[in-house]
């Protein structure tokens, strides 16, 4: 074909009238899905999940490879995670059946939402991926997938892998899609569709905004901006760990990552201690103030050191720190627009602030979810129980993880227990 | 059936119709009961002058397979009239060279050449006129009731219905036998002197009688045993309707050519091809002048036929038409079991259908209440107790239950009008 003709050819609709169709097809499917009981709707899950659970570390690694985030192994993990794990976790759920509640003279009837728009990141694509399709597919569900266009590759890989394992299980054909060629003005077209039940979006705050703002029921996961307050009461040792490896896990692309620690005066310093003992640098003034040039210096987060390792990151400011460092602790003197390493940072880069008493701590705490990442989470360590209850009701969080690695927590798998305080959902 | 009434313009509009164009065709839908006079089109809608709401069942015998007015297929041919309109017949196009290509791709093997013309008729006659130069023999062999369009050899080789009229019937060339018959069919070709054999897929006109299994490959066969070429006619099985975008792919087939037409156009600009094995293809390169059609390939044609390919193409289609034809497979069985000494059968290949009606010229009133109920799909010109039934290949969920509802309604109402006491006695034995 000559560019003349390919030229004609390629109008401004081409890549809305194919996404419509994909929607289209998806529409058939959700109606002939949700006809499924769930014996069938379970075969077909386990089928998916397997398939994805059988190419957890090589999906890992091929993401890591295609978009320079994160860490092979911990990605595998939630790769695993969201996989024949979070099937396992909704075994005993049934999303199928009607249920007859004789004592109230009702019945509940679970009614599919029809066709899942899950908009994925590059940050977590894999289990992103993986997670919204487990979810669509238990309650019955068509989903497109829109991958973010960094992540493309791995994310395509995943959804095909799940939709040949569920259509080979007798799902409905086209109940698991995914936009191969992703870009701004198409996905706007897709979520504005009147045919979307449900939009699932995980990414940065304009494609959140635009899915809430899209005319169609939309559960969005934006940017968090975690703090953990450590008080005095704390196990301090114990809360370094955690921190460490919250911070370090994934090179912290997850956005449920610690981002600032607000630690109370009197263990401050043995915080300090613990952490650099748990594998942090912590580092001098001056090279606090080259790590805000390097993450912030151009006004917003700088992507290229998103998911790199802290021994990297530190190379960049000039530090030559062994490859074991885990995570870089910088410490700030306040929080706010002034303070730009009090915004959120996805990379092991970990601000820490000095607080007069717990009180002082929440009120920081709140500051810094005012300022980034309201409704997202929050972490605390202490063994006193007001003060745990006291910061979860005033810290605006959907969730709190206590005493428990904040990444790891709040996606409800934690190294030690107790498990996180979580008013609903989940993430990545 | 509530008759509506028709506003004083489309009354003077019918009176014109008969006195400029076609007083015969225009005063027989009149006597059919189908006043229509299509205004406004969009996707599977069609709006009477009058403004009443029909679903197209119809679709122009699968002109508008992709629907009315495709939004892309709008689309690619405003952009093509920014640069190019038919274009010169006599010189290479870039247009007619890519669409050319791109038929090869997708016929695959060695369906290697495409031959232009305006219509599928034409493209009919380039199809018996290239077999007869490849194979320097002349007869032509086709089904009977066939139905090829209506030009010179086109015609020839359909029913009489369509050239008795015109003293056009050359029996000497043209042999005609019965579908689904291999004896026939190898009494007729064993002679040596075929040189094609054409037949729809699924015959359309004769109301989609279905292949029995095994007969196309035994035909095939049998062309390769006695030197006749074999052409598909594929202007209303292709393009995805019976699920692939071939029909013959359905019987495990290959053609020697494959003529396409009206879908292929979109409805939007008049085109049709012929697709010829590479073998076949003798005159193409003996003489490239020998055939010429100023109108044949025109080049807005091939940019919207590209474009409906590429849309076929695309892999949401194919579940899609198996998800069209199984809610209409389940819901006209339904239908059936309600009127089952009326609605006796159905055709079913993908979306292309025919219902059966036990009752002489049947199809016509089914047509007729159909019309009344907002749907309009035709009966069959050369076997008239069958209705075509003929969804689009992009058919949403809601307006295929819709047209479920209609149909239903609409075969009760014909079936109370043929089997009402006093009219028994027209039923067939």
């Amino acid at each position: 074909m000559t560019a003349i003709v390919e030229e004609i050819l390629a109008g401004e609709q081409r890549e809305s009238g194919a996404a419509d169709l994909m929607l289209q097809t998806a529409e058939w499917a959700a109606a002939a899905f949700a006809g499924f009981d769930r014996s069938r709707v379970e075969k077909i899950a386990r089928a998916a999940v397997e398939a994805a659970h059988s190419h957890a570390g090589e999906l890992a690694e091929v993401a890591v490879r295609e978009t320079g985030f994160g860490v092979v192994e911990h990605k595998k993990l939630k790769n695993e995670l969201t996989s024949r794990a979070l099937l396992d976790h909704y075994a005993n759920e049934d999303f199928c059946s009607a249920r007859v509640l004789p004592d109230i003279k009702m019945v509940e009837l679970p009614r599919p939402a029809g066709i899942v728009l899950a908009l994925t990141p590059s940050t977590n694509p894999v289990c992103s991926v993986f997670y919204k399709v487990v979810l669509a597919l238990i309650t019955r569900n068509a989903i497109i997938v829109s991958p973010h266009p960094m992540a493309r590759t791995c994310s395509v890989r995943a959804a095909r892998l799940m939709a040949e394992a569920a259509e080979a299980a007798g799902a409905p054909s086209g109940v698991i899609q995914v936009v191969e060629n992703p870009n701004l003005p198409l996905i706007g077209h897709v979520m504005r569709s009147p045919r979307v039940g449900v939009i699932l979006a995980t990414g940065g705050t304009p494609m959140v905004r635009a899915a809430y703002s899209s005319g169609n029921p939309a559960i969005g996961v934006g940017p968090g901006n975690a703090p953990v307050l450590v008080d005095a009461t704390a196990d301090v040792a114990q809360a370094a760990r955690r921190i460490v490896a919250s911070k370090s896990f994934d090179n912290s692309v997850l956005c449920t990552n610690e981002s600032v620690v607000l630690a109370v005066e009197t263990i401050a310093d043995q915080l300090l201690q613990s952490l650099r003992g748990a594998g942090a640098h912590v580092a001098r003034p001056e090279e606090v103030a080259g790590l805000r040039e390097l993450l912030f210096g151009r006004g917003s987060f700088n992507v290229e050191v998103l998911g790199k390792s802290a021994a990297e990151i530190g190379g960049r400011i000039g530090l030559r720190l062994p490859p074991a460092t885990k995570i870089i602790v910088a410490e700030i003197d306040r929080t706010g627009i002034d303070e730009p390493l009090s915004k959120e940072k996805l990379c092991p880069v970990l601000g820490f602030l000095r607080v007069h008493d717990a009180q002082a701590g929440i009120a920081r705490a709140r500051a810094l979810i005012r300022q980034s990442g309201a409704g997202h989470s929050a972490a605390i360590h202490s063994r006193d129980t007001r003060t745990i209850l006291a910061y979860g009701a005033a810290v605006k969080a959907l969730r709190v993880v206590v005493n428990a690695p904040c990444s790891q927590g709040a996606a409800g798998y934690g190294q030690d227990p107790p498990r996180s305080a979580r008013t609903s959902g989940r993430n990545t | 059936m509530t008759e509506p009434q028709q506003s004083p313009e489309k009354r003077d509009f019918l009176a014109r119709s008969k006195e400029f164009w076609n007083p015969g065709k225009t005063q027989s839908w009149q006597d059919m009961g189908v006043d229509l006079v299509i205004d406004r089109r969009e996707g599977y809608l069609l709006w009477d002058m009058d403004g009443r709401r029909l679903i197209d069942l119809h679709l122009n015998g699968g002109t508008y397979n992709i629907g009315h007015r495709h939004p892309e297929l709008v689309e690619v041919l405003n952009r093509g009239t920014q640069r190019f309109d038919m274009g010169n017949h006599h010189f290479p196009s870039q247009a007619r060279t890519a669409l050319a290509e791109r038929l090869a791709k997708i016929c695959g093997g060695d369906l290697h050449y495409t031959m232009y013309a305006s219509g599928g008729a034409e493209a009919i006659d380039i199809a018996l006129k290239t077999a007869r130069h490849a194979t320097k023999r002349r007869k032509i062999v086709s089904i009977i009731n066939a139905y090829h369009g209506h030009t010179g050899l086109a015609v020839a080789a359909g029913a009489d219905r369509f050239k008795k009229i015109f003293l056009s019937d050359q029996p000497d060339d043209f042999v005609h036998v019965p579908f689904n018959d291999p004896g026939a069919m190898e009494d007729a070709l064993k002679g040596g002197d075929v040189a094609a054999l054409i037949m729809e897929t699924i015959p359309a006109t004769y109301g989609f009688p279905m292949p029995l299994p095994g007969y196309l490959n035994e035909v095939k066969e049998l062309c390769e045993r006695y030197g006749a070429l074999y052409i598909a006619d594929e202007v209303q099985t292709g393009l995805m309707r019976c699920g692939e975008m071939w029909g013959y792919q359905r019987y495990g087939i290959t053609p020697d050519m494959v003529v396409t037409g009206k879908g292929i156009s979109g409805g939007m600009y008049p085109i049709a091809c012929v697709v010829v094995r590479e073998p076949y293809a003798g005159w193409l390169t003996e003489d490239g002048f020998a055939h010429m059609s100023t109108m044949g390939g025109a080049e807005l044609g091939c940019l919207v036929a590209m474009k409906t390919l590429e849309i076929l193409e695309r892999p949401t289609v194919k579940p899609m038409v198996n998800y069209i034809s199984e809610t209409f497979r389940n819901g006209l069985h339904e239908i059936m079991g309600l009127y089952p000494d009326f609605f006796v059968g159905i055709r079913q290949c993908g979306v292309v259908m025919g219902l059966e009606f036990d009752f002489p010229e049947g199809a016509k009133p089914v047509m007729k209440h159909l019309y009344g109920n907002g749907v309009w799909a035709i009966f069959s010109t050369l076997d008239p107790r069958v209705l075509q039934f003929k969804p689009g290949v992009l058919m949403t969920a809601d307006l295929c239950q819709e047209v479920l509802e209609r149909v239903e309604r609409s075969v009760g109402l014909a079936r109370a009008e043929c089997l009402a006491p006093g009219r028994r006695t027209r039923r067939a034995a």
